[in-house]
């Protein structure tokens, strides 16, 4: 009974009580324009060397048409098509959802779950690209470091198709 | 004058004149480059312009026009038209990977004196001996080999349609084709007849020529493997070409043949 004790002991010391997280929290703005459609929006981490090190949301329109529901429109993301959303076979669970109206969304990454995965120690770059139709795009991308020694609070600015991009990491 | 005698002699003016800036230029412009969906389907102009890409002068006659699918195989064009400053032909993108688009001519330009009177002629090897008059005199037959080509590709890039086939002046990507972006270096290699063509000019030209009075001419210099790297000012429609002439023209009557490649290429925003 005491060596199962002190196993369990050494295997909470070993372990983090809990596996890291990021926290990603993504603005879309509102527009005033006569025509408003909700923008197709994609958040990956890049690798220093801009690979995709994991896809972690593509929001595009679902509902079934000829053309194939939404995906006709997903290389307007064009970054994210480039860097790999084309090789994607969609929908991706967990990944793939609905266009999001104006607002304020925040997503949860857990470290080692599916869509993050394992990520190596090194640098990244969280990337948010957003592409509205008769509307613009733009690309916002947060730096960081993984994995992170000491609760992070990251955060850049889009200035038309993004709001406020802010990337809380806690180790 | 024939008219179809008048078209080919347009043709070859465009594709084979090797002051090729100066002369009119010869395009095809897909309506995109990257495609997705279920049923995704490209439109494409084709035409010899002065102004890229204004259809200003001649339609681009589409009997020599290959389309080379993803998996190597050629594809048929669609809804094919020609009007008198442009062709336009759609192609159904049924198969994923990347398309290749070529108006491929190759053919003999001749310019002979009849009687005091100056004469050109344009056609193939089998039709010469008998279309040039016995008493025709200063008789000169070039040889001209031309690829105008343009690139899309639905979902994923791949390679199999950009083998090249060993004739001619001919482009292969390094760097991607239909990938290409403001500001980032792009790497192409040029081919004669197979192997790498060293020391050739070529030169990239942005469209929307009509609203700047600068053509804005990019220029680069194949290496001694054929290789050379353009990296694009800004985001547009590009056309690029080269132009070199050699003596390997096939035919006994031609002392020259004279070469050209051309292909619209589209960058993007980073």
């Amino acid at each position: 009974m005491r060596r199962l004790l002190c196993c369990t002991l050494a295997l909470l010391l070993a372990t983090p009580l809990a596996a890291a997280e990021l926290d990603v929290t993504v603005r879309i703005p509102e527009q005033e324009v006569a025509e408003y459609h909700r923008p197709y929006a994609a958040i990956w981490i890049e690798r220093a060397d801009r690979s995709v090190a994991a896809q972690l949301a593509a929001w595009y329109a679902q509902k079934d048409s000829k053309e194939g529901a939404g995906t006709k429109w997903l290389p307007d993301l064009r970054q994210w098509w480039r860097r790999g959303g084309r090789g994607l076979s969609l929908p991706v669970d967990g990944v793939s959802g609905a266009t999001r109206p104006a607002g304020q969304y925040q997503l949860k990454f857990v470290d080692g779950q599916a869509p993050l995965g394992t990520l190596a120690p090194g640098d990244y770059t969280l990337v948010v690209e957003a592409a509205r139709e008769v509307g613009g795009r733009e690309v916002v991308r947060v730096p960081f470091t993984w994995p992170a020694t000491a609760t992070q609070h990251l955060s850049a600015q889009g200035s038309s198709e993004l709001g406020a991009v802010s990337l809380d990491i806690n180790p | 004058m024939h008219k179809r005698t008048l078209k080919w002699i347009i043709l070859a003016a465009a594709v084979a004149t090797p002051l090729a800036a100066q002369a009119h230029k010869m395009w095809m412009v897909p309506s995109a480059t990257n495609v997705a969906g279920a049923d995704p389907w490209v439109t494409v102009d084709a035409a010899i312009s002065n102004d890229l890409f204004f259809p200003d002068h001649h339609a681009a006659p589409l009997d020599k026009l290959v389309i080379i699918a993803p998996d190597g195989q050629t594809a048929k064009p669609q809804n094919a038209a020609t009007g008198k400053y442009r062709s336009v032909f759609d192609v159904e993108l049924a198969q994923q990977g990347t398309y290749k688009l070529a108006l491929v001519n190759q053919g003999l330009f001749a310019r002979y004196e009849l009687n005091g009177q100056k004469k050109r002629w344009r056609g193939d090897a089998a039709e010469l001996a008998t279309a040039i008059p016995a008493g025709a005199k200063d008789v000169e037959v070039t040889a001209s080999s031309s690829r105008v080509e343009t690139f899309v590709t639905n979902g994923k890039p791949n390679a199999t349609a950009l083998k090249p086939s060993g004739q001619g002046l001919e482009l292969v990507p390094v760097s991607g084709v239909t990938d290409l972006v403001e500001g980032e270096p792009a790497t192409f290699q040029l081919l004669l007849d197979g192997k790498p063509a060293a020391g050739l000019k070529v030169s990239a030209i942005a469209g929307a020529t009509r609203y700047r009075n600068a053509p804005e001419e990019m220029t680069a210099q194949t290496g001694t493997d054929g290789r050379f790297t353009l990296t694009w000012p800004h985001p547009g429609m590009y056309w690029v070409n080269a132009s070199t002439q050699d003596d390997k023209s096939g035919v006994k009557q031609a002392s020259k043949r004279r070469l050209s490649y051309t292909a619209t290429l589209e960058v993007l925003p980073e």
